[in-house]
């Protein structure tokens, strides 16, 4: 494979990462957070500061950075998820801003708003691929488990949830947890790869990407957001010349899919080879009763 | 027969309302038990507190000889007290067996990290859950529709998929809101047996609010009356429906002669 598409491999490997965590946040309980480049921040810094300053091992700095933004939003969970929905999404926001101006303000530590530079680039495709397969399973083994049920019941009905035994607060603050640690995780494998990061990077245009992601992606789908991720990141590489166009052209997507179609392109269901062979199948013994009519 | 509900002088004001004012209830095991009143009386406040969606501004409620006064809806259902909602709360895009399989907390003890390694407990359970939630709609009667999404159902099918819901916690209460709204007379009678029926199957205590007199004379042990947040009345279904304060709270007093 060449460099240059094994670069854009990695940058799709850790952008489905972020994703993930956003899809179980907002496509499986509901909450919409805006402020999930804080975590990707906090991860992409954290790891950094531990590679370059004392000298880590890379995979340790990923866990514990990972760790670190898990903690950081149990914190903040526990703080905010007794706030109604929008009220939430405010919150987050807010969090996501200052933690962008507080790494831009600690210059000492974090090179303040020159940026972060002669980080090791340590984040090889290999890492990438291990990272992406075992963040996958766990979301997906998560979703398909008494836990993901417990979240669901939360996204469709909440009182009901309540009534049914599920402690929806510590369901909530559970997906709010994982998703920091996914988008932890993928701050640590971006700052090594881009060797140099910056606290701009992380604003609120990155959190509203990841969740516009999701959303056309497809909410409640794991598979979807893969979809979504290999879409968004792809689409604007082949289409370099029109790069500063980007945020235009997510605004005008989301729209559409909110209008046409949305559940986004995969909502509420997970691809699988078998549920392709049936359609085509179906699409076969379809054709001769057409041709009878 | 042990007494599994006891309430105690339980009062619920919103601001001026008083909703629901000193109420008493000593429910036995085995019983099934009427809440009736006319609209506004506050029946289903009385099942928000005894569920914990409301805090009492006082008063106790006793479930099985615990204090339960104030806690938290999650904690109060896994105790044993599980309930319907007058308008039904189903998980409507899911489907009719998720519905089940969410509420199967007690049968499942597996933690997170056994569900990411797909352990031999992990799957043992999740059949044995899937198992009993096949069980749960077969007594109901839904099993064959067990994939379409809840929310597709006709509406007493949405009622009885509620209460298969309600029995996945494996309560042993059962508060029920309402069971035979909408119901014709034929459908109430068939209602009537179908709750003699779970209740002789799961061993449940039932607590129920009903308009429809009919199925409080045929199901209920002992019936109480509320009007504007007071008990009225106690006692069996037949003596209830001959007392003057009953007679006028339902129909003006002009009718009582």
């Amino acid at each position: 494979m060449s460099g240059y598409v094994q670069g854009i491999a990695i940058l799709v490997g850790i952008n489905l990462i972020a994703v993930l965590g956003v899809s179980i946040l907002t496509g499986f309980t509901r909450l919409f957070s805006f402020g999930n480049a804080g975590f990707m921040a906090i991860g992409a810094y954290a790891s950094a500061i531990m590679t370059t300053k004392y000298g880590f091992p890379f995979i340790p700095a990923i866990i514990i950075s990972a760790a670190l933004a898990g903690f950081i939003a149990y914190l903040l969970g526990a703080l905010t998820l007794k706030l109604r929905g929008d009220y939430f999404l405010i919150a987050t926001l807010g969090f996501g801003e200052s933690v962008r101006v507080l790494f831009a303000y600690l210059e000492p530590i974090t090179g303040g708003a020159r940026g972060f530079t002669s980080i090791p680039n340590y984040t090889t495709f290999s890492i990438t691929v291990i990272s992406v397969i075992l963040a996958f399973i766990f979301a997906w083994n998560l979703v398909h488990s008494k836990t993901g049920r417990d979240l669901i019941a939360v996204r469709e009905q909440e009182a009901a949830a309540e009534a049914v035994g599920i402690n929806t607060f510590a369901s909530k603050q559970l997906s709010f947890v994982i998703s920091a640690i996914y988008a932890g995780w993928a701050g640590a494998l971006y700052s090594h790869n881009l060797t140099f990061i910056s606290p701009e990077m992380f604003n609120l245009a990155k959190s509203s990407e990841l969740t516009i992601t999701t959303v056309i992606g497809g909410l409640g789908s794991l598979t979807g957001s893969v979809l979504g991720t290999l879409l968004v990141t792809l689409l604007p590489e082949l289409f370099r010349s029109l790069a500063s166009y980007r945020m235009l052209i997510y605004g005008i997507a989301v729209v559409a899919v909110i209008t046409l179609k949305p559940d986004g392109l995969y909502g509420y269901r997970e691809l699988s080879l078998s549920r392709i062979l049936s359609h085509f199948k179906n699409r076969k013994r379809n054709v001769p009763r057409e041709g009878s009519r | 027969m042990n007494e599994i509900l006891k309430i105690t002088n339980l009062s619920k004001h919103f601001g001026g309302v008083k909703a629901v004012n000193n109420f008493n209830l000593s429910l036995r095991e085995g019983q099934i038990h009427g809440l009736i009143g006319p609209n506004g009386a506050g029946k289903t406040t009385i099942f928000n507190l005894v569920t914990g969606i409301y805090k009492p501004t006082e008063g106790t409620i006793v479930f099985c000889n615990q204090d339960i006064t104030g806690n938290k809806p999650h904690y109060i259902a896994r105790l044993g007290i599980s309930r319907t909602f007058q308008n039904i709360k189903l998980f409507s895009n899911l489907s009719v067996i998720q519905n089940v399989l969410i509420a199967g907390h007690k049968d499942i003890s597996y933690n997170m990290f056994e569900s990411f390694a797909r352990t031999g407990k992990f799957r043992r359970e999740e059949k044995q859950l899937q198992e009993k939630a096949m069980m749960l709609l077969e007594t109901v009667g839904l099993a064959d529709l067990a994939d379409k999404r809840a929310n597709n159902l006709p509406y007493g099918h949405q009622r009885k998929l509620e209460i298969a819901r309600a029995l996945a916690l494996n309560p042993r209460l059962l508060l029920l809101d309402e069971p035979a709204a909408g119901m014709n007379t034929e459908e109430s009678k068939e209602l009537v047996t179908f709750i003699n029926n779970i209740k002789e199957k799961f061993n449940l205590t039932i607590l129920l609010i009903e308009h429809h007199m009919d199925v409080i004379t045929n199901l209920c042990d002992v019936c109480t009356v509320l009007n504007f947040g007071e008990t009225i009345a106690e006692g069996s279904p037949a003596s209830v429906k001959k007392n003057p304060l009953v007679i006028e709270a339902y129909l003006g007093e002009e009718y009582i002669c």
